[in-house]
């Protein structure tokens, strides 16, 4: 071990992962849900500066590398950190921080007092798992670090007021782990042909051996198993149940980041370990997702347009949106990736928007269900004018976030002569307009009727954090440069590979 | 002969496929939530064994670095189960305490009966 003086800046990688760990005991043993609160407040607000402070210095420096406990990769584990991830930490750990500080009084409102501390010291571990996937640069880390995130996340589910929250969470569980399992087992080939379990490493000496039918079997496993984690149609069926019956603060955490960091995950192995050559090349890989991103984008849209709870036709519709960050991953060109993970940005950014005003309506009013909604807009307009931004984003409205990322997907679609792609992604955005405007109707234009008569006032954070996203989701329309350059350098990166 | 040798030669991935298709059968097909977790737990177990079986060599021992032994087993396989082992372990423990609330909740632990529950909560 060296004995070098320990300077905290370069320890930086191992911090972002370490604390809310750490922070999660601490949650545990405090127990009372205001103080654990307090302890999870502390922890995420500190993630974002660590996750600029690493975004800044890849921007200028290239590449990270850190080896944790000094053990040199490609033995030891390495994190390693370029402009894909970092944009993803930075993502993951801004949404934390705005759901923590929205956090207290809707906890408080969904979830018994001697279980609040419990979901506090969850949703660290949760925010745990999803930096160590993001962050991590060895294959079998990610699988622990997808464990630790999913059993929290499991938890965080369960802890929902309904008694469906049981059933949803349960089969998630169910789901979750033959997802990670199929992760596992491809895993598990890789190393059998390759002998190492560093991303890098695999990639290098997967040259060797890139014909080999195991090589081939285990993108099969590993894409399967993500796409189950990223809820790609048709294996999205563990969602909506999920998302429709977790507290309010945990749906949006989950939307707005689990399905993201999967996509990363996906885009790790598929470009930088594999590589466009092996992954595209002999199999038919792209053209399967390129089906099933569109099945995507239509069907859930079409469900999501007769849902009768608003979270769960949120929820069919985080589907359809997944469905256009495939058809940009599937498109495999540097346009259709900007467009792919800018909107996996603009979708985290709309969706966490979405799913916090709505849980200032359930605060106020305890109303989910979409008929009863009728005129909330009008004794609610702070929280519904927040919705209306947000759902305008969703649907790709020039000037917001949304319209950005489709304006990338439709260019990738022409640049490759495929025009059936082109009115499919205006189709889906037209079922977005039926399935937002149906609230925005039902909200705005309708006489309140009972709940709805006279809500109490949500507390001011948690229409400010509503807000922050909503003006976001109005501020990425018009300066792309954070999300678009950013994306478009991450899709550079992962085109060109590890090699 | 040739395919029996094969047999012979690779029983372990047999074995490990057996147990994995297995479990994932019980998954799918039994209603029983209990019975579903023991299958996830099979299926989980399929895969330690694909794991540890390309780890041995036979005639290797655990690398020591000793003049006496030449032919070392890959000892990172194992410390990869355990790892693996502990996952399996929380989650099938969080799957039963996710059963008992079910059931109490409930009053079954048939998902076919929960789901017509779950139904008729929907239509509420």
């Amino acid at each position: 071990m060296s004995t070098a003086p320990l300077h905290l800046q370069d320890h930086l990688p191992a911090l972002q992962v370490v604390l809310p760990l750490l922070g999660a005991v601490v949650a545990a043993i405090v127990r009372k849900g205001p103080l654990a609160w307090l302890v999870a407040l502390a922890v995420s607000w500190s993630m974002p500066f660590i996750a600029f402070a690493l975004l800044y210095e890849v921007m200028t420096n290239g590449t990270i590398s850190y080896a944790i406990g000094g053990w040199a990769p490609p033995a030891g584990i390495e994190y390693r950190i370029d402009q894909v991830n970092a944009f993803l930490l930075v993502l993951v750990s801004i949404m934390a921080a705005l759901v923590m500080t929205y956090a207290p009084r809707s906890v408080a409102n969904e979830i018994e007092p001697e279980r609040q501390g419990w979901y506090y010291a969850m949703f660290l571990l949760c925010l745990t798992g999803l930096l160590g996937m993001a962050i991590t640069g060895d294959a079998f880390n990610v699988f622990v670090f997808m464990e630790v995130s999913s059993l929290s996340m499991y938890v965080l589910i369960a802890l929902g007021r309904d008694r469906r929250a049981l059933v949803a969470a349960y089969q998630y569980l169910v789901i979750g782990t033959i997802g990670a399992t199929f992760y596992v087992i491809g895993v598990g080939l890789l190393f059998t042909m390759t002998g190492t379990l560093n991303l890098v490493d695999i990639a290098d000496k997967l040259q060797a051996v890139e014909n080999a039918r195991p090589v081939i079997a285990a993108l099969a496993f590993i894409g399967v198993g993500i796409g189950l984690k990223l809820a790609l149609f048709p294996l999205h069926l563990w969602l909506p149940n999920a998302y429709a019956y977790a507290p309010s603060t945990a749906t949006a955490f989950i939307a707005s980041t689990a399905t993201k960091v999967a996509v990363y995950l996906l885009l790790r192995f598929v470009f930088s370990v594999y590589g466009v050559d092996i992954a595209f090349g002999d199999t038919p890989a792209a053209t399967m997702v390129l089906v099933l991103a569109v099945l995507a984008m239509v069907a859930p849209s079409l469900v999501a347009i007769f849902q009768s709870n608003v979270k769960r036709m949120l929820a069919y519709s985080s589907v359809a949106q997944m469905g256009y960050i495939m058809l940009g991953i599937a498109m495999v060109s540097q346009t259709g990736l900007t467009g792919g993970i800018s909107h996996l940005f603009n979708h985290a950014i709309i969706k966490g928007c979405l799913f916090l005003s709505v849980g200032c309506m359930v605060y106020s009013t305890g109303i989910t269900r979409i008929e009863q909604m009728a005129g909330i807009g009008r004794t609610m307009p702070l929280t519904m004018g927040a919705f209306v931004l947000a759902g305008l984003g969703l649907i790709g409205v020039p000037g917001t976030a949304g319209f950005v990322s489709k304006w990338f997907l439709i260019m990738a679609a022409v640049e490759q002569g495929l025009w059936l792609l082109v009115a499919v992604i205006v189709f889906s955005s037209i079922l977005a307009v039926i399935y937002v405007g149906r609230i925005i109707e039902i909200a705005w234009f309708r006489e309140p009727v009972n709940a709805a008569v006279s809500p109490r006032n949500p507390p001011v954070e948690m229409l400010a954090v509503t807000w922050v996203l909503a003006l976001a989701t109005v501020y990425f329309g018009f300066d792309t440069r954070i999300t678009a350059d950013i994306a478009g350098q991450a899709a550079e990166l992962l085109l060109a590979g590890y090699r | 002969m040739n395919l029996i040798r094969e047999i012979i030669a690779n029983y372990n991935y047999l074995i490990t496929i057996f147990l994995m298709v297995a479990g994932l059968y019980i998954v799918v097909a039994k209603s029983n939530m209990i019975k579903t977790l023991l299958g996830l737990g099979v299926f989980q177990t399929s895969v330690y064994l694909l794991y540890l079986s390309p780890g041995k060599i036979l005639g290797g021992t655990p690398p020591i670095l000793d003049e006496s032994f030449a032919v070392y087993s890959n000892p990172l396989p194992h410390v990869l189960i355990l790892t693996a082992i502990v996952v399996g372990v929380a989650t099938l423990a969080l799957g039963l305490a996710l059963v008992v609330r079910i059931n109490e909740a409930y009053g079954t632990i048939e998902e076919d009966e929960i789901m017509d529950h779950v139904d008729r909560d929907d239509q509420a």
